[in-house]
């Protein structure tokens, strides 16, 4: 028998038959995750006429957008949600206090290797760190998974990337797949389940991981897993009630659709530069561009060890006079521990200022919106045109390295030697 | 058949394009239609006329899973979507939401900005009524295209919830 692929594995289990690329499978859910836009689930779950929830416990609302309330407009569809909540006795809402969705489900243990978890976001993709398979969906048809449980979904073709080599300090996990986006570009893995594996991937923290998974939307990717192991174990245990352990094979050994090879020991910096993600090169060709703002934080780079390579770059010097410097921990859990370890004293006595746990401006919502003509570089996961504020603004993305650096620059900077 | 007048863009439409981010606090579909591809083409909302039919190149959509961008497009009355690819949450969201969406790799190049577009759906046919020229797609799945002409999920569904289990 030939060994499933991971794609083919989770979507067999939650189908209850072996299928294969390309059939299209009603699968159930084992997780369903949804921000604020749960008011315009919950107004199309009124509408098909559901009254209630298929299994509550599979269910996890929670707050990141725009927390707290950046307009009365938020606040009152935030109220609604709060309301219908509590009215269906969900024993997962988490209102605005927790942080970004893609950090909290996994830090509370939501999430599982072998899942089948959907959310209203696209940078659902982000569980695949931990070896679920989760995919971004629409608020209606999170309705309907509200209403039933269930989806319907075409298996993926796979494609794995086999990442070797040793980064070089300052490099980081976001150096790696914004390299690889810009080689496979912005449809690079359409519709594809994309395997993270190689030695580079093996010595990857949970956190570095996360941010693989959480890119593999910016090429098209369904889905961006890892292969649960040692450090995944490590990372669950303590986190996921009742957790025995991880399972020996989670379809390592099946033979993808195609593979790639990435050698990531010579790589330099990346920056992707306006206005798409796939618009990538090495830091040293947008040296010296001017910024405006630099934003360290969001469900890519907002985690402990993000915080704390900026904080390392940063110590005892100064942002530049002519930059904001926006940093946003991914989670109330990450802001403890980077108050407690004296990173965010550190970061804020460099003229850094930390803004409550969320998804700040990233998606162009509050918290740092770019004035038209203004330059900003970020750690997020999105250039597009307006995206954090004005139409004629210009995003770079890239490593909290390279952001720290260019903060403390005024300009585009190499942290390599800054 | 769908008949209409075509807007045309190239590859990587994404959806904060389509919708920016700044209107998302915004439930309301006539007020997200006022603000439809704003940000690549402020004409656009203005001057869509109802029927009228996006011709795009690649990856159309790709970005956000925001079912607002899909919304705000068939409020301003855009009839269907056509694009050589369409980035898959979108492509979703446009069946959930009703709007018609074509994965037709030759109808790019067939178009420019206020040719009129015919689509035969079930067909799989895409026409430019100017010049004649005709391209194949494949159809959608026999569900897909039930949810489609059936207005999308949410009549789909209170149909499926009214039958019971």
């Amino acid at each position: 028998m030939i060994p499933m692929t991971f794609a083919q594995r989770v979507l067999s289990r939650a189908s209850g038959r072996s299928v294969v690329a390309g059939d299209i499978v009603q699968a159930k859910v084992d997780l369903a995750m949804s921000h604020e836009n749960s008011a315009l689930v919950l107004r199309s779950f009124r509408e098909i006429g559901a009254e209630r929830i298929w299994d509550p416990s599979k269910v996890v609302i929670l707050f990141d957008h725009r927390i707290p309330a950046n307009t009365i407009k938020t606040a009152e569809s935030h109220r609604e949600v709060r309301g219908f909540a509590r009215g269906a006795e969900l024993p997962h809402f988490y209102d605005l206090g927790e942080g970004i969705c893609h950090q909290v489900l996994p830090e509370k243990g939501h999430v599982r290797p072998g899942m089948l978890i959907v959310g209203s976001d696209s940078h659902t993709t982000t569980y695949g760190a931990l070896g679920a398979f989760s995919t971004g969906i629409g608020a209606t048809e999170m309705a309907s998974v509200w209403a039933t449980g269930e989806i319907w979904l075409r298996v993926p073709e796979t494609l794995r990337i086999r990442i070797r080599g040793k980064l070089a300090p300052h490099l980081r996990s976001k150096d790696v797949i914004l390299s690889i986006i810009g080689q496979l570009g912005a449809d690079g893995a359409d519709y594809k389940c994309v395997e993270f594996t190689g030695d580079a991937v093996d010595r990857m923290s949970v956190a570095s991981r996360m941010v693989l998974s959480n890119m593999s939307i910016e090429m098209g990717a369904k889905a961006g897993v890892c292969f649960p192991d040692a450090t995944t174990d490590e990372w669950l245990t303590g986190r996921v009630p009742g957790w025995s352990g991880i399972d020996g094979d989670y379809g390592q050994n099946a033979a993808p659709d195609e593979q790639m090879d990435v050698e990531v020991s010579s790589l330099a910096p990346q920056v992707a530069c306006p206005h798409q993600v796939d618009n990538v090169c090495d830091v040293t060709e947008v040296e010296g561009t001017r910024i405006d703002q630099a934003v360290l934080g969001s469900c890519t780079n907002g985690r402990l060890e993000d915080l704390a390579a900026a904080e390392a770059v940063l110590r005892g010097r100064r942002v530049h006079r002519d930059v904001r410097f926006i940093v946003v921990p991914a989670s109330r859990e990450i802001y403890i521990e980077a108050a407690r370890s004296g990173i965010l004293a550190s970061l804020a006595s460099s003229g850094a200022v930390i803004v409550n746990p969320g998804c700040g401006p990233c998606l162009g919502g509050h918290q740092g919106l770019l004035a038209s003509g203004e330059r900003c570089i970020s750690t997020t996961n999105r250039n597009f045109k307006g995206r954090m504020g004005s139409p004629s603004t210009e995003v770079y993305l890239a490593s909290p390295d390279t952001v720290a650096a260019s903060a403390i620059r005024g300009e585009i900077a190499d942290p390599r030697r800054v | 058949m769908l008949t209409g007048r075509v807007w045309r863009y190239g590859d990587h439409v994404n959806t904060d394009l389509i919708i920016p981010g700044r209107y998302l606090d915004d439930y309301n579909a006539a007020s997200l239609a006022a603000h439809a591809m704003e940000d690549i083409d402020p004409q656009f909302a203005g001057a869509v006329r109802a029927g009228d039919i996006i011709v795009a190149g690649r990856n159309f959509g790709c970005g956000s899973s925001r079912e607002q961008a899909p919304l705000a497009l068939k409020a301003a009355g855009v009839g269907a979507v056509i694009a050589s690819s369409v980035a898959r949450i979108f492509y979703r969201n446009c069946i959930n939401v009703g709007l018609p969406v074509i994965i037709c790799h030759d109808a790019a190049g067939m178009f420019a900005s206020g040719d009129i577009a015919e689509i035969d759906l079930s067909g799989g046919i895409v026409r430019n009524a100017g010049t004649g020229e005709c391209a194949r797609f494949d159809p959608l799945p026999g569900f897909l295209l039930e949810i489609l002409e059936g207005g999308g999920l949410v009549p789909f569904m209170k149909g499926r919830l009214a039958q019971g289990p």
